[in-house]
């Protein structure tokens, strides 16, 4: 999908009215499509083919890519870097940004140096804390939490200025978004913290692995009631789980990950469960869709990134869309052919 | 220490209601502390209040003190120091992410809240970044003075 005033890959697109941002993610979310976001896990390499590698699996799958920002605490190229090599292609990177390991000089820094290599969409986050990655023994930041970063990015964006109050000469013309759990305690809550993101700027939410419909549900009702599905789009987190036992391991392991019983009930009593894993997931996106204000999905596939495309598309979410995809010679399609 | 710092949460109103009474006090009494100068009641202060609010909240000193907003479970508490709400770590049994042998403060300041009159309303309220500098600082003193000092 190639919209009509797109020039060359990567340059920005002509804002339309009532956008923030030149990307097409927002132009996508707007347009009112079934949106489909891929989580990419950044390299620990400092070769960028390793980045286009990774996300040539997602191409014509998805709207938007995110690049991590050391995901579970652990080191990994920057999701600035990473995004700032996507955007060459053409892609559409979402810049994730945690505030665990930088305070809000770096933070503003790297939101208008990310706007600057063309980098329209930013995640806020608050980071999952030190002692779940590789290097616990890092001192843990937290000069913000996400939603004073929402709050300071806006302000960029919006007001042109810095957290201090000084000036900028030109704003990041970014959409903002935020994270949200709707499955952790304190479940009754969860919608008005959510709410209080959207106000605070967030204009789409990508959700924690959501695989309790029921409770998410109640959160949508709860959601809807506070006027958050007007003001932002809601992609809930999917992904297919490898086998039971990766399943309770993540349960066990990764923050704010909850699974319930019978799901992996369903993976150990499974032959083939790693297929399993992917029908589930597969079972799920087709639910989602028909849940109101759920505006898309977004695919953490950890490990498993080569089975996005197969699940998005026995999901038949997509309804014949086709997202866009580079084409040509450009940077890092030497090896095309592989894929 | 640990357990009174869920004992307030869980006398959240009757201290809800008896630091709206020390502030109006406070308030009243704006004449004579400055007349005595604020920053010679600076240092005194603060050692009082890092006692007091040490002993009921685990109290960090940050200086701008969120507490009747967060249904008294002081928020410096978390480990990621977060001032408007949990993060998305919480553990199932509602426990903290980072350190799994203490209750999520933001569990607690979500159940301090409902005991307070509008404390629900008051944990909407989007809290900016903290002033790193006023840390150590007196959040009475700061709060007298701009309540005293402002014109209404």
């Amino acid at each position: 999908m190639k919209f009509e005033d797109e020039p060359v890959p990567g340059y920005p697109l002509p804002i339309r009215p009532g956008h923030t941002s030149p990307g097409r993610f927002e132009r996508v979310l707007r347009a009112g499509a079934f949106a489909v976001t891929a989580e990419l896990a950044p390299p620990d390499s400092a070769d960028p083919e390793d980045v286009y590698r990774r996300a040539r699996v997602f191409e014509g799958y998805v709207d938007a890519i995110n690049a991590t920002d050391g995901s579970g605490a652990n080191c990994h190229m920057s999701s600035l870097a990473v995004c700032a090599l996507l955007t060459r292609i053409g892609h559409a990177p979402v810049m994730q940004i945690s505030c665990r390991d930088r305070n809000r000089i770096a933070i503003q820094g790297d939101i208008l140096g990310g706007a600057a290599m063309g980098v329209c969409n930013m995640l806020c986050l608050t980071g999952d804390g030190v002692q779940a990655g590789d290097h616990p023994q890092a001192m843990p930041v937290f000069d913000l939490d996400a939603i004073s970063l929402l709050d300071i990015a806006c302000n960029l964006r919006d007001h042109h200025r810095f957290e201090s109050g000084r000036k900028i000469s030109y704003a990041p013309r970014v959409l903002l978004g935020a994270a949200e759990n709707p499955v952790a305690p304190p479940a009754e809550h969860r919608a008005l913290r959510l709410a209080k993101k959207v106000a605070a700027g967030a204009q789409f939410v990508q959700t924690q692995y959501c695989f309790d419909l029921e409770r998410l549900r109640v959160f949508m009702r709860a959601v809807e009631e506070l006027g958050v599905l007007e003001r932002a789009f809601i992609l809930v987190g999917v992904g297919p789980l490898r086998s039971a036992k990766a399943a309770e391991w993540m349960r066990a392991h990764v923050p704010g990950m909850h699974v319930p019983d019978e799901i992996i009930a369903r993976l150990a009593g499974a032959s083939d469960q790693a297929r399993e894993g992917r029908n589930l997931c597969v079972e799920l996106i087709q639910e989602l869709h028909t849940i109101k204000g759920v505006s898309g999905v977004h695919v953490m596939a950890y490990r498993q990134e080569e089975s996005v495309a197969e699940v998005i598309e026995r999901s038949g979410v997509l309804g014949g869309r086709r997202p866009w995809r580079p084409e040509g010679t450009q940077f890092g399609s030497l090896d095309r052919k592989t894929s | 220490m640990y357990a009174t710092r869920l004992w307030s949460v869980r006398h959240a109103r009757g201290l809800a209601r008896f630091y709206q009474g020390f502030e109006t006090l406070l308030l009243n009494l704006a004449p004579l502390w400055r007349l005595l100068g604020y920053r010679r009641l600076e240092r005194p202060v603060a050692a009082v209040e890092r006692v007091v609010k040490g002993l009921l909240f685990d109290c960090k000193m940050c200086g701008r003190c969120v507490l009747s907003s967060t249904g008294m479970s002081c928020p410096m508490n978390c480990p990621k120091q977060l001032r408007n709400g949990p993060c998305g770590g919480v553990r199932a049994d509602g426990h903290c992410e980072v350190r799994p042998e203490m209750r999520c403060v933001w569990m607690e300041a979500f159940a301090g809240a409902e005991r307070i009159p509008g404390g629900l309303d008051a944990i909407r309220v989007v809290q900016g970044p903290v002033d790193r500098r006023l840390e150590g600082s007196s959040s009475w003193l700061r709060v007298v003075r701009e309540k005293s000092e402002t014109p209404r």
